[in-house]
């Protein structure tokens, strides 16, 4: 088992009455609701929390790309992960991902990601998501209808980049490249792993068996809810006679751990409602521009997380029986944990352990009671495939290790 | 009485309704799309012999992943002209249609005569930025398509449950197809540069508008006056962006003012 401890780096500052006075947390968010000063804590915190997760034995620290977004501030998160590389040593640095189809020219990714696969030594993952509507359409501009078919030759020309060792003509019809010869390239052979976040389409399960990337399924429903799709893409595992390594799979959890059920109820659920009764409060007029998804997608009936007009408030027991959330001791943790990682059959596991507005104390000590007392036993639920290295990065062995802080070693010029 | 019949251009397959007698008159959709009850179409086809292809990802004509921009639009529409044998026709074009009207007139200016362009996209002011249509959900389009926002809340009655998946799937596939193509030349800002063209409009032009038009409200109808040479603007009074639905009978008389 793979497991990534991931921010989604909220701002955990919304007021109590946000729901009611604003009509949406993405794109049009009152800009009188951000404070610089505040985020520069914020951030601080965040990266404090990602670091820790490394000194305990996560995996990967994972982030992700938002834009104009209230849970989410990292319309870069190459610039998150160029700092947990210098301050992490163990963990993969999972950038879940890069909007490809945003960055003109593309190429910009490929290099960006080139430096972060060099600068930690191969502890790095990368990820390719399409994108939200709301990132991709509303926040960026890109024409819905034409997204996919950018965010495919985006794609063509990253991989090319870091795979073809000489340079080449890049005769693109969003990108046009007389010489591309990146200068670094990639550290890891032939290139990082790729995690490809899905929504459900069959058009993105192909594009990961094609390619050998694992698929994740971002959600916040939680795994009861995500069982469907899940069998979904497992089916189409089975239809294309691709192997079932359970690591072709990632799926997204928000998980609290405390001493007790009674305890996390009492320390998280505050948190808990933050999250999903206030930073999910999206407008629906920008759930889902017309053209972004694919006719076929829309025929399956898998519409959008976010295009219900009145989602209900949810209270503790709704988040836990529902399944959104997998609260309690470290053993009811455990059980759920297990639960879903053999219901879904996934090998990576994006542990969403920050949630809403939680503060660093409290994240912390459920932080620490999953490394200590979940993780260890839920490491080797997939014995079979544990050979399975496809999907997770290969650092060197070697690798360089930061000076402390003011002790950088003076060599007198010769 | 207005039929269809399939044509084929190198884009996409093309459902062309028709119908009426008198001079040739083509029409040219909004970002909603026409179907054959369109009361706008049944009073053009009083008048004229007139055409309306449906553009591609509309009603009963193919999807098209060959029509990504503006010109590919306006070649297309060319050669829809081409398919159907019509040499200078009176060129009509409402919203979307106005402007993909526009620019064929500036393309090919000695081909377009006769221009009558109603409500048309095509131009952004930024004192009067363009309310985002993609953003809007059903219930909220009257109010911006209508000077009578009751009146045309029935007439844009889905008349179907959102709530029923057998509903609205199709409804959002509808959806998806129309506003996916709109989206092409109206997404996220509909200007594709017809300013630095439209100077070259030779037609004589009529624009038509409704006063309380609140997609594009009046200053743009006083744009295109600016640039279009001579043309000639017809406001209307008690109609909103829908003012082929809202006053027909006022809008069949402007296009008559082209003889």
């Amino acid at each position: 088992m793979k497991f990534t401890w991931f921010n989604l780096m909220p701002w955990p500052h919304l007021p109590d009455d946000f729901r009611e006075k604003n009509r949406s947390v993405w794109v049009d968010i009152d800009q009188a609701l951000f404070d610089p000063v505040k985020c520069h804590e914020v951030y601080n915190d965040y990266l404090d929390l990602l670091e820790y997760a490394d000194q305990l034995g996560y995996d990967g620290v994972g982030i992700n790309e938002h834009h104009q977004n209230g849970y989410g501030l990292m319309p870069s998160p190459n610039i998150m992960a160029a700092s947990l590389a210098r301050r992490t040593s163990n963990a993969a640095v999972v950038v879940l991902g890069n909007s490809i189809a945003l960055y003109n020219p593309p190429i910009r990714v490929a290099e960006e990601f080139a430096m972060l696969d060099i600068m930690t030594g191969g502890r790095f993952v990368a990820g390719f998501p399409v994108g939200t509507s709301m990132d991709t359409n509303y926040c960026y501009g890109t024409i819905p209808g034409l997204t996919r078919e950018k965010y495919a030759e985006a794609h063509e020309l990253i991989i090319r980049a870091w795979t073809e060792k000489k340079p080449f003509a890049f005769n693109g019809r969003y990108t046009k490249l007389r010489h591309v010869n990146l200068w670094p390239n990639v550290l890891q052979t032939p290139h990082p792993p790729i995690h490809i976040p899905g929504g459900g389409s069959v058009e993105t399960y192909d594009f990961c068996l094609d390619n050998t990337y694992s698929y994740s399924y971002l959600s916040f429903s939680g795994y009861l809810r995500a069982k469907a799709l899940m069998e979904g893409y497992w089916n189409r595992v089975g239809q294309r006679n691709a192997d079932q390594s359970p690591y072709r799979a990632g799926f997204a959890q928000t998980v609290f751990v405390a001493e007790t059920d009674e305890e996390a109820e009492r320390l998280y659920s505050e948190h808990a409602f933050y999250f999903y009764n206030r930073c999910l409060h999206v407008y629906p007029g920008f759930a889902d521009a017309p053209g972004y998804r694919t006719i076929k997608t829309i025929q399956s009936g898998n519409l959008n997380q976010y295009t219900r007009p009145n989602y209900p408030t949810l209270t503790w027991k709704d988040l836990v029986d529902g399944g959104y959330i997998i609260a309690g001791s470290p053993e009811t943790v455990r059980q759920r944990m297990e639960e879903l990682i053999k219901g879904l059959h996934v090998g990576n596991i994006f542990l969403l352990l920050h949630v809403g507005n939680m503060p660093k104390d409290k994240c912390m000590y459920s932080t620490k009671l999953f490394a200590e007392k979940v993780m260890p036993h839920l490491r080797n639920l997939h014995p079979e495939h544990a050979t399975d290295n496809r999907f997770w990065c290969k650092p060197i062995s070697r690798r360089a290790t930061p000076a402390p802080v003011g002790q950088a070693e003076m060599v007198p010029a010769q | 009485m207005i039929t269809a019949r399939k044509i084929e251009t190198r884009a996409a397959e093309v459902n062309v309704l028709s119908g009426g007698t008198g001079p040739d008159l083509l029409f040219l959709h909004n970002a909603g799309g026409v179907t054959a009850e369109n009361p706008f179409l049944l009073a053009l086809a009083k008048k004229y012999r007139v055409f309306a292809p449906q553009l591609p990802g509309y009603g009963d004509s193919g999807d098209s992943d060959n029509i990504r921009d503006m010109l590919d639009v306006t070649l297309h529409s060319f050669d829809v002209l081409e398919a159907l044998g019509l040499e200078k026709p009176i060129l009509i074009g409402h919203s979307l249609g106005g402007m993909i009207a526009a620019e064929m007139a500036a393309l090919r200016p000695r081909e377009v005569d006769k221009l009558c362009l109603i409500a048309s996209a095509g131009l952004w002011l930024d004192a009067y930025p363009v309310p985002d249509i993609f953003t809007l959900l059903p219930r909220e389009f009257p109010a911006y398509m209508f000077h009578d926002a009751e009146a045309g809340a029935k007439m844009m009655a889905t008349g179907g449950n959102m709530n029923d998946p057998a509903f609205l799937i199709p409804f959002l596939v509808t959806n998806s197809r129309q506003l996916g193509m709109a989206g092409k030349f109206l997404f996220p800002i509909p200007d594709r540069g017809l300013k630095e063209r439209i100077h070259r409009i030779r037609a004589r032009t009529i624009l038509v508008w409704g006063d309380s038009d609140r997609i594009f409200p009046a200053p743009y109808a006083q744009a295109f006056k600016s640039l279009v040479p001579g043309a000639e603007l017809v406001s209307i009074p008690d109609a909103g962006h829908q003012v082929v639905l809202e006053q027909t009978d006022s809008v069949m008389a402007a296009i008559g003012r082209l003889g």
